[in-house]
């Protein structure tokens, strides 16, 4: 049955130090979270999963055991809204806390840009003056290395995964008409790759497989990753690798909230097979044509458009929303999807002021024009880099926001707001709540618990293993009667 | 829906008010001129910001690890 899509998007972000001769990615990226957290580093990422402990009063006594990263002296911490900000490899990354909203998850990954940003210039007073370092929200270096950005939606448990798979798989190969980031030539060893001069996707490219557990090797589209971080029995957390990170508002708004309706018509069995013949050959072959016009054949024989496959979609929702489900973010998720495919209908650059593969088109279109410029032209790979850069005043994609040439849904007071405010609607409004009210009791936290330290014999876990529970509504009046940490759990365990 | 794309509005008087006729061709010029100048203006905001080295840039972006 179709459950609340509780969301969230984990972005990597690429790093670069120009001109640094010794640049190491990893201890920049460190340095860049550190000189943002501050004091809260001291709160440890809590690695245990399970609580097979599970006290029916909602809280455990845990043994104190010994940090893992932190050894490595990597950065990784809890913030005050909830999110999780470490490094990853050779990234920083940030994972938005859980929304259950497109819109709300829409400001918390813009918010993520702005503390990205703060870190740059935290970063930038530690560092010697002719040293800075560089952060953009892509997806690839332009020399086959890619680095994800990750949707996560809360799942029933009860949908089998194979009707997943069969439902899902279409939509993904296709969304990519609005959720591509845009990106010059291709980055795929197959032969006709040589011939894309620009293509919708940045991450298309690295997809090689239908369905399974790698991410960094052999993606596939359907990733298989179990770890629900919430009650196992009733849940699943699907992890979705293979968007695009985008700049646009209405992209993220539409990734997010078109997959979070395909996801709930599965849940109820709406879904008629629509299955691809070859997902992974077609999957490239969408993201290389920008016309939007090359057919995909169907394992039913059929021949559509990706943007025909993607009105079934809108179609099939459209229905599922009248009947089950008639809310007003619903509809608004409907009327952009028809906006959007309407647009690209007529011709997909109409919709330079929504879209990012648009967007960046359309800038790079008018430097070839200008300056006579080759596709291979350096100036024009600047272009598609800079436009992710997420300095607002270097960002092109922010320069193109400041002459008002791009749509926004979300006002810059409610992106400040997501910066150092957890969303009120999930399990994220109790984690954020607690690190900012009482962040010298707090051991180690994590999704799904809280570790404190009240100064009592033992560490205290609060397990948080339903992402609904712990909101504004639930908890507000027992934070504001806690004055202490150790208040809260005297009144947990009542 | 607060925020509609304002061109799906824009495309619809453009039709209606673009029919043959030289005040149709007229309005036609100009909306292009229109386009051409604001793309300018953008283009030039971008020259003013736009990395310098752009080839040693690129090339030295270079990511790897990750996910």
């Amino acid at each position: 049955m179709a459950i609340p899509k509780v969301t969230g998007i984990e972005t990597e972000y690429g790093i670069s130090g120009p001109g640094m001769a010794d640049f190491n990615p990893v201890l920049a990226s460190s340095l860049l979270i550190n000189s943002y957290a501050g004091t809260l580093r001291r709160i440890r990422w809590d690695y245990e999963q399970e609580s097979p402990l599970r006290d029916a009063r909602g809280y455990e006594p845990v043994q104190e055991r010994q940090p893992v990263e932190e050894d490595l002296g990597l950065a990784n911490v809890i913030l005050p809204n909830g999110a999780r900000y470490y490094v990853d490899h050779a990234h920083p990354e940030y994972s938005t806390p859980e929304c259950a909203s497109p819109r709300g998850l829409v400001a918390h990954d813009k918010a993520g840009e702005r503390i990205l940003e703060r870190s740059l210039e935290a970063a930038r007073q530690l560092l010697p003056p002719d040293q800075h370092l560089a952060i953009y929200k892509n997806n690839t270096d332009g020399k086959g290395n890619s680095y994800g950005c990750h949707e996560n939606y809360l799942v029933d448990r009860a949908t089998p995964f194979s009707r997943i798979v069969r439902d899902l798989t279409p939509f993904l190969v296709t969304r990519q008409i609005f959720t591509g980031a845009g990106k010059i030539g291709s980055e795929s060893p197959r032969d006709e790759a040589r011939h894309v001069s620009y293509q919708l996707s940045q991450r298309t490219d690295f997809f090689e497989a239908e369905v399974g557990l790698e991410t960094t090797l052999k993606r596939p589209i359907i990733n298989t990753r179990d770890e629900p971080h919430a009650d196992p029995e009733k849940y699943r957390r699907l992890h979705v690798i293979i968007g695009d990170a985008n700049m646009c508002e209405v992209a993220t708004f539409l990734k997010v909230g078109t997959t979070a309706l395909v996801l709930k018509m599965v849940e109820d069995d709406f879904v008629p097979d629509l299955s691809l013949e070859s997902p992974v050959g077609t999957l490239h072959e969408v993201s290389w044509d920008v016309s939007c016009r090359r057919t995909v054949r169907l394992r039913d024989g059929r021949r559509l458009r990706a943007l025909e496959l993607q009105w079934e979609y809108l179609d099939l929702a459209k229905k599922w929303v009248k009947e089950s489900e008639p809310t007003g973010e619903n509809g608004e998720v409907l009327q952009w999807w028809e906006a959007i495919l309407s647009g690209i209908e007529e011709d997909p650059l109409t919709l330079h002021r929504e879209l990012d593969w648009v967007a960046k088109l359309r800038l790079l279109e008018g430097y070839r024009a200008r300056d006579d410029l080759d596709w291979r032209s350096p100036k024009l790979a600047m272009i598609d880099l800079q436009y992710h850069d997420v300095r607002r005043n270097r960002g092109l994609y922010y320069r193109l926001a400041e002459a008002g040439q791009v749509e926004r849904l979300v006002a810059d007071a409610e992106i400040d707001q997501a910066v150092g405010e957890p969303p009120e609607d999930t399990r994220a409004f109790f984690r954020g709540s607690c690190i900012r009210r009482y962040p010298n009791s707090i051991a180690a936290a994590s999704w799904d618990s809280i570790i404190f330290d009240t100064g009592a014999e033992a560490l205290q876990r609060v397990p948080t293993r339903e992402p609904l529970k712990g909101t504004r509504e639930h908890v507000e009046s027992l934070l504001a009667a806690s004055e202490s940490a150790a208040d809260l759990i005297a009144a947990l365990q009542r | 829906m607060g925020a509609l794309p304002q061109e799906q509005e824009q495309k619809r008087t453009q039709k209606k008010g673009g029919g043959s006729g030289e005040a149709g061709q007229a309005e036609a010029t100009e909306k292009a001129e229109k386009l051409k100048e604001e793309m300018d203006d953008i283009l030039d905001e971008i020259d003013s910001v736009l990395e310098e080295n752009a080839e040693e840039f690129v090339k030295s972006y270079v990511q790897k690890g990750g996910e």
